[in-house]
């Protein structure tokens, strides 16, 4: 692949069509307060800060891959010409929130619903089954599992994502209807944990996929998880749970993050 | 140790070297000429029908695989291990899929992990874990997984790791480190 990235002259990059490209302004998840339960908080720095992290990024997957027609359509290039019209070639766009009272009625009501997709991503997993149970009971804060991501709401990656993960997780988010939300469960979700250094484990998940809430450990009790789910259910009162808008605004900027680790890429750009 | 076994083996195929791991476990080294033969008669006249498992390991030294196929005979109560060296530059072996069909899994992943070729066996090249790998094989010694990750995945900074070894050095028995 070239190198070669389209720069203006304060170091900002551009698009083929010339327009600027930036990282999500608010990029990155809103660490949950579990100092209670686990110590010290994971820092979450800006990915913009990062030494070398998204001129890279661009030279090595977004430039080169053309995502739009003219009409800016998506291309849906890795799919086979006669299998394209079975799919859609939108992309996602901005849910504009409703105005004063009746958004916030509807934030309330969308945190008293939080339905769990069930797909397991890696060892965290085991820890959703105990959430059921009546120790825990988590149907007491509106938490329920689903088997479709077209009913659920809530994603939680459970640990470690490998390369072959990462496929299956970005369609089953891309299917769920928003408002949606993701619970990064574990410290693999966070930085990779013991599998940082793995050729197959991703180490941040919130490049490839907008993260709302994490929940350090290895793995995290169910307490744990349920803490998260209520500082998810702040946030989201507070207008805050934004993840679906955060992928839309910064379509360009996942989708060149995933191209460049999942190679074989058989599915529409937008799974819809 | 199953003497007249081996002094069976011995006298049809080149068996290098025999080495006795426990009372019910022994492995032995044989030519890759002899290979599917050995394995032939011993799943169908020896009794081991049982392969518990089939992979390999990187000698990079020598320039060879091993290939490792673990056969169990539920008669004799004994595993036993065929280690067949293989040319570690464009390795090849002959496949083992018409004799177990779950070894086209096995061959299906060695194919992917170390990139060694079975000429016939049916999933060989096919996708099975890394879907689109363009790198080196990643079970290969001399894949540097850690140089691989940080190229490919993006680190978030922060992270801190206490080396048991150091941390009890440091922190726990300052006094007795010394010793050590």
């Amino acid at each position: 692949m070239s190198t070669e990235v389209k720069k203006t002259d304060t170091g900002q990059l551009l698009s083929k069509a010339g327009n600027p490209l930036e990282a999500p302004a608010e990029h990155g998840a809103r660490v949950p307060d579990l100092t209670r339960y686990l110590g010290t908080p994971v820092e979450n720095p800006d990915p913009r800060t990062l030494p070398g992290g998204q001129g890279d990024l661009w030279a090595a997957g977004g430039e080169n891959v053309p995502l739009y027609d003219e009409n800016g359509r998506l291309l849906n290039k890795d799919l086979p010409e006669w299998d394209r019209g079975h799919f859609c070639d939108q992309k996602p766009e901005v849910a504009k929130p409703y105005r004063g009272i009746w958004e916030d009625f509807l934030n309330w009501a969308r945190s008293q619903s939080l339905w769990i997709l069930g797909f397991g991503t890696g060892c965290g997993a085991i820890e959703l089954r105990p959430l059921m149970t009546s120790r825990f009971d988590m149907y007491q804060y509106g938490v329920q599992a689903r088997p479709t991501p077209r009913q659920s709401g809530l994603f939680v990656i459970g640990g470690y994502a490998s390369v072959k993960t990462m496929k299956r997780i970005v369609r089953s988010y891309e299917q769920m209807q928003g408002p949606k939300f993701v619970l990064g469960l574990g410290s693999c979700t966070i930085n990779g944990g013991m599998y940082w250094d793995s050729y197959n484990t991703v180490n941040r998940l919130d490049h490839y996929i907008p993260v709302d809430v994490y929940i350090a450990g290895c793995m995290p009790r169910p307490e744990a998880l349920l803490a998260g789910i209520n500082q998810l259910k702040e946030q989201i009162r507070e207008g805050k749970g934004e993840g679906a808008n955060l992928y839309a605004e910064n379509f360009d900027w996942y989708k060149a993050n995933q191209k460049r680790i999942i190679k074989d890429w058989n599915m529409p750009d937008y799974n819809w | 140790m199953n003497q007249e076994l081996f002094n069976r083996l011995a006298l049809r195929f080149g068996i290098t070297e025999v080495h006795q791991q426990r009372d019910d476990q022994i492995f032995i080294t044989a030519d890759q000429a002899d290979a599917v033969a050995l394995i032939t008669h011993l799943k169908h006249i020896e009794g081991f029908r049982h392969l518990s498992f089939f992979t390999a390991v990187d000698r990079i030294e020598e320039g060879k695989f091993d290939l490792k196929y673990m056969l169990h005979s539920y008669g004799l109560k004994l595993d036993l291990c065929v280690t067949i060296p293989v040319d570690r530059e464009k390795a090849k072996a002959d496949s083992i899929h018409h004799l177990w069909p779950a070894a086209v899994t096995y061959e299906q992943e060695l194919f992917e992990m170390f990139g060694i070729d079975f000429p016939g066996s049916p999933r060989v090249g096919k996708n099975f874990i890394l879907e689109g790998w363009e790198d080196l094989p990643p079970m290969r010694r001399d894949f540097d997984t850690r140089k691989y990750s940080e190229e490919v995945y993006y680190e978030r900074p922060g992270r801190v790791t206490h080396e048991p070894r150091e941390h009890m050095r440091k922190e726990l028995y300052p006094s007795e480190a010394e010793k050590w």
